[in-house]
């Protein structure tokens, strides 16, 4: 009864999602423009800085200019992009482009230029979730607008902190949606293109790898290398476009350099809520119980957040970290998801992958930002929907990756935005999910027999959940989340009044490590999810 | 029960999937309201992030720097002395000229205030406050202001306005949303810098309370509503405009939505007195109606009796400090009501100022004939839906009759609002 009616919703009007979209996208615009006098970090004037940077000099000196200390350190198509942006900004303002008087210049007509770039360029990420879900029933993809086009993590880090995920989001979101309708070249062009803008989507790339060379180059030797060979050649394609003219100027050497400053720390200042939190924690206490034990331990001169690495040891008792280590280690985490696409490379299948492979990548890699915790959270509300297990891990991720990421707005006028915009968007799952999931249960009990089967292949949970399969979330769950509550009540409000000006560090170490263990349980879930699809 | 739900559920799932708010109203109108309100405040709280009007303008500021400075008076004056002028109250700069609820508003405020930025209200030195953390804390006042008091007499109007006809949760939802994200209000209240919510709020409440007929709770809040702010009723348009924009149907919004624009940023922002003629309208409509229902009942005489107490009552908490000699009221009255301004200021969109361009008023008569003239425009234009709630009194012609009376006190009063 139900399913022929959608079906004709889709087959009558295929214009009808993308006026739909539009709105959403436009709500969310509005507020966005809302946000523009809002706090906005140091990265604002990274961005500007990188404006006057292109549109001043040759390209031969971007990556080796030092008029600045925010050099530029994205790949060059992000440089192209900030050299096509600043085309117009010469004439909004001229001394947002000018090399040296534009420094640290903060007009009203820059910052809303700015602004204003980066709410248009969320244009792609419109067009990447239209992609990826123009072919979705109603129901469904409206919701999976609200989780992508309303994340309130996009909002803090675009819209506020400053920066530019959600054109990048998009162009990974583009790519997802070419594979998973079986275009391969395409998602592999668009990949190829992601990772000349930003080299941190590069942890998914072995993902990529295996997936398009077990999907794509199949069907034969000859055949296989045929189209080994295209695919092969278009990447190099790209990757000579953007990278051609540095080694023509001999300057790539610089570029690399610029791009991969391993001389940072494992973790940034703010620690990432990933597994090395722990193993820092575990390190200090070690240390501690062999003092109470009465061994010698030499205090860590380094810290972890910073210096230069093989100076010293930032660990007391543990093994120091590399980055060769870390690298090691989020292949290592990834190779399950590797495994599974060599053997059956499915189509509907390497969203999930590819999510699995950034949270292996937040979770191991090195010197991660918290921001990094979008570009799995983002991709993943693509694939919510699928069961309600899905739906309950998702809301559980979603708010801790959200909350880790409120220490970057610390400012008293911005925080019952970040506050509101959490809470919102926690209202609006809750809603969705458990309207989404009861229509579902009504539908299948009312025509058992069409349902049956359900078009992503996905086992519900059968037996005791098959006549219960409304969304809930587990008590564990709910303990934790109410612990949320209770860690920003005491950075808020506790900390300071019981401990004043003592231990300064220690609420956002709270946060830390409290949000670590919730990204900690979201990769053993997707883990087993995928371990288990390896077994049947 | 269940069952006559359901298949009703059944009807209206054709009609609500096909918005693409389906899932909003899924569980219920507590939820959509608690998910609408979160919203609504996540805009409020954007739109507090920029300038209010008068920002770093001295040597008068603006509305900010008003109710700052009220905060300031009331916390360090005694009442008796917040409507007088001395040399502790100028009542020259900013001279407090709502009614005392707004004054016990300020002094609360005034005490959330001083125990987190002192400086800010000091008597004398704090003339002229601007600080982040100072702006910061009186958005917050306007914020919690409008969530406390705004917010629930929103969802009370909107489920005492659909008890009895029983209508979608979907319509609900649109409804509450209307109301709450209505511009007019957000810019005033949390861009250019009052506190219409709580004035507004309460009558909202009273509207409501007339709806579920609580004539008493009515005609506390409403006496509330008109102790917070005089003109109380002005603002009671754009509530009845947003009733309109629903009973309307879609394709009257946009119009209703532009007037209603027009209708309520250019007075708020042009005048704070009424006067008189605010008064008479304003309760008109209440009035007229609680009278109308009065008399219907067993005991009207005893009916009557009850509200008037309950009026006077109210009145007299609200007025207590002031009570107590004729000259302290008629000294915080002629605070309320001054008259000495023209009929019309500039840019307001009223009859007066309109007609001017054809009719000039001020040259022809004097301002006393002038206020008659008003008068008796305003009150024959609110008179005949005056005297068809007494006459036959309905919630529905309630709504029609505060919209008219808002509106012919909008558009003929002195001073134009």
């Amino acid at each position: 009864m139900k399913d022929p009616k959608n079906n004709q919703t889709q087959i009558t009007n295929p214009n009808k999602p993308f006026t739909e979209l539009l709105w959403f996208f436009l709500i969310a615009s509005c507020i966005k423009f809302l946000l523009i006098p809002a706090y906005h970090s140091t990265d604002f004037e990274v961005h500007r800085h990188w404006l006057a940077l292109t549109h001043s000099l040759p390209l031969s000196q971007w990556y080796s200019d030092e008029t600045s200390p925010w050099t530029l350190d994205y790949p060059p198509l992000f440089a192209h992009f900030e050299h096509f942006l600043s085309l117009f900004a010469q004439f909004i303002d001229p001394t947002m482009v000018h090399l040296q008087n534009g420094l640290s210049y903060k007009s009203h007509l820059t910052i809303f230029f700015q602004r204003v770039s980066v709410i248009v360029s969320d244009i792609v990420l419109m067009y990447g979730v239209y992609c990826l879900t123009r072919n979705l029933e109603r129901r469904k993809r409206n919701f999976v607008w609200v989780l992508v086009i309303w994340s309130p993590g996009l909002m803090i880090v675009d819209h506020m902190h400053f920066q530019y995920n959600g054109f990048l989001l998009g162009i990974l979101l583009v790519s997802l949606a070419a594979l998973q309708e079986g275009k391969d070249l395409v998602g592999g062009f668009a990949f190829a293109v992601l990772l000349c803008f930003k080299h941190l989507f590069a942890v998914a790339a072995p993902v990529y790898f295996v997936y398009l060379f077990r999907h794509y180059c199949r069907g034969g030797l000859i055949r296989g290398f045929g189209r080994l060979v295209l695919m092969g050649t278009m990447v190099f394609a790209v990757f000579v476009a953007a990278y051609g003219p540095f080694v023509y100027y001999g300057q790539i050497q610089q570029v690399l350099s610029r791009m991969f400053p391993f001389g940072r720390g494992l973790c940034h200042a703010y620690w990432a809520p990933n597994f090395w939190v722990f193993y820092i924690i575990l390190d200090k206490l070690l240390a501690f119980l062999l003092m109470r034990l009465g061994f010698h331990i030499q205090a860590p001169t380094a810290s972890f957040t910073g210096g230069l690495v093989g100076d010293s040891s930032p660990f007391a008792v543990l093994p120091t970290i590399t980055p060769l280590i870390t690298f090691i280690m989020v292949l290592l985490a990834i190779s399950p998801s590797l495994v599974r696409a060599w053997r059956d490379p499915q189509p509907r299948l390497i969203t999930r992958w590819v999510v699995y492979a950034y949270t292996c990548g937040f979770l191991f890699g090195w010197h991660v930002h918290e921001k990094a915790s979008l570009h799995f959270l983002i991709p993943l509300g693509i694939v919510v929907l699928q069961s309600r297990e899905d739906a309950s891990h998702y809301f559980l991720l979603s708010i801790v990756s959200c909350y880790s990421l409120f220490p970057l707005l610390y400012e008293a006028q911005e925080y019952p935005i970040k506050l509101l915009l959490l809470l919102l968007h926690a209202i609006l799952m809750w809603l969705g999910f458990s309207a989404y999931f009861s229509k579902t249960k009504a539908a299948e009990a009312s025509d058992p027999g069409q349902r049956g089967g359900d078009k992503f292949g996905l086992k519900r949970s059968r037996g005791s959940g098959s006549n219960d399969i409304r969304f809930r979330i587990g008590w564990i769950m709910k303990v934790y989340l109410l612990g949320l509550l209770v860690v920003e009540t005491w950075g808020q409000f506790l900390h300071p009044i019981l401990l004043g000006n003592r231990l300064p560090f220690l609420p956002l170490m709270l946060i830390s490590i409290y949000c670590a263990f919730g990204m900690m349980y979201s990769w053993i879930w997707q883990l087993r999810r995928i371990i288990r699809s390896i077994d049947s | 029960m269940e069952k006559r739900r359901s298949t009703k559920a059944r009807k209206e799932e054709d009609d609500e999937d096909n918005t693409i708010w389906w899932w909003l109203v899924e569980k219920g109108i507590i939820p959509s309201f608690l998910c609408i309100s979160v919203f609504a405040l996540l805009v409020r709280v954007s739109v507090s992030l920029h300038p209010y009007s008068g920002a770093g303008n001295p040597p008068k500021y603006g509305d900010y720097e008003a109710q700052r400075h009220w905060m300031e008076i009331t916390l360090n004056l005694p009442p008796k002395e917040w409507y007088r002028n001395s040399s502790t109250n100028d009542l020259s700069y900013w001279g407090l000229d709502y009614p005392p609820l707004t004054a016990y508003q300020s002094y609360v405020h005034g005490l959330f205030l001083r125990s987190f930025d002192p400086e800010s209200v000091k008597l004398y030195t704090s003339r002229g406050y601007e600080s982040y953390f100072g702006k910061l804390l009186m958005r917050w006042t306007v914020l919690s202001s409008d969530a406390l008091v705004f917010f629930p007499a929103v969802l009370y109007f909107v489920f005492a306005y659909y008890s009895g006809r029983g209508g979608r949760k979907s319509d609900m939802a649109w409804h509450i949303a209307m109301i709450l994200l209505n511009p007019c209000l957000i810019l005033i209240d949390h861009g250019h810098f009052q506190y219409n919510c709580i004035s507004l709020g309460l009558t909202v409440g009273a509207v409501a309370a007339i709806l579920s007929n609580r004539d008493l709770l009515a005609s506390v809040l409403f006496s509330l509503a008109l102790n917070h702010k005089q003109d109380a009723l002005k603002d009671i348009g754009s509530i009845s405009l947003c009733w309109l924009e629903i009973s309307m149907g879609m394709e009257g919004l946009l119009i209703v939505f532009y007037f209603d624009f027009t209708f309520s940023i250019y007075p708020s922002n042009k005048s704070y007195q009424s006067g008189v003629a605010a008064l008479l309208s304003v309760s008109g409509s209440y009035c007229s109606h609680l009278l109308g229902r009065c008399l219907r009942r067993r005991n009207p005489l005893f009916e009557v009796f009850k509200l008037g107490c309950v009026v006077l009552g109210t009145f007299a908490i609200v007025w207590w400090p002031y009570i107590h000699s004729f000259h302290s009221i008629s000294e915080v009255l002629s605070r309320l009501a001054p008259f000495e301004r023209g009929i019309y200021e500039d840019y307001v969109a009223n009859f007066w100022c309109t007609t001017s361009v054809l009719i000039k008023w001020k040259r022809l008569f004097t301002t006393p004939s002038l206020k008659v003239l008003s008068l008796a425009a305003t009150i024959s234009t609110c008179l005949p839906s005056m005297v068809r709630q007494v006459w036959s009194p309905s919630s529905q012609n309630f709504l029609y009759g505060l919209l008219n009376s808002a509106l012919s006190f909008y558009l003929f009063s002195f001073q134009g609002m």
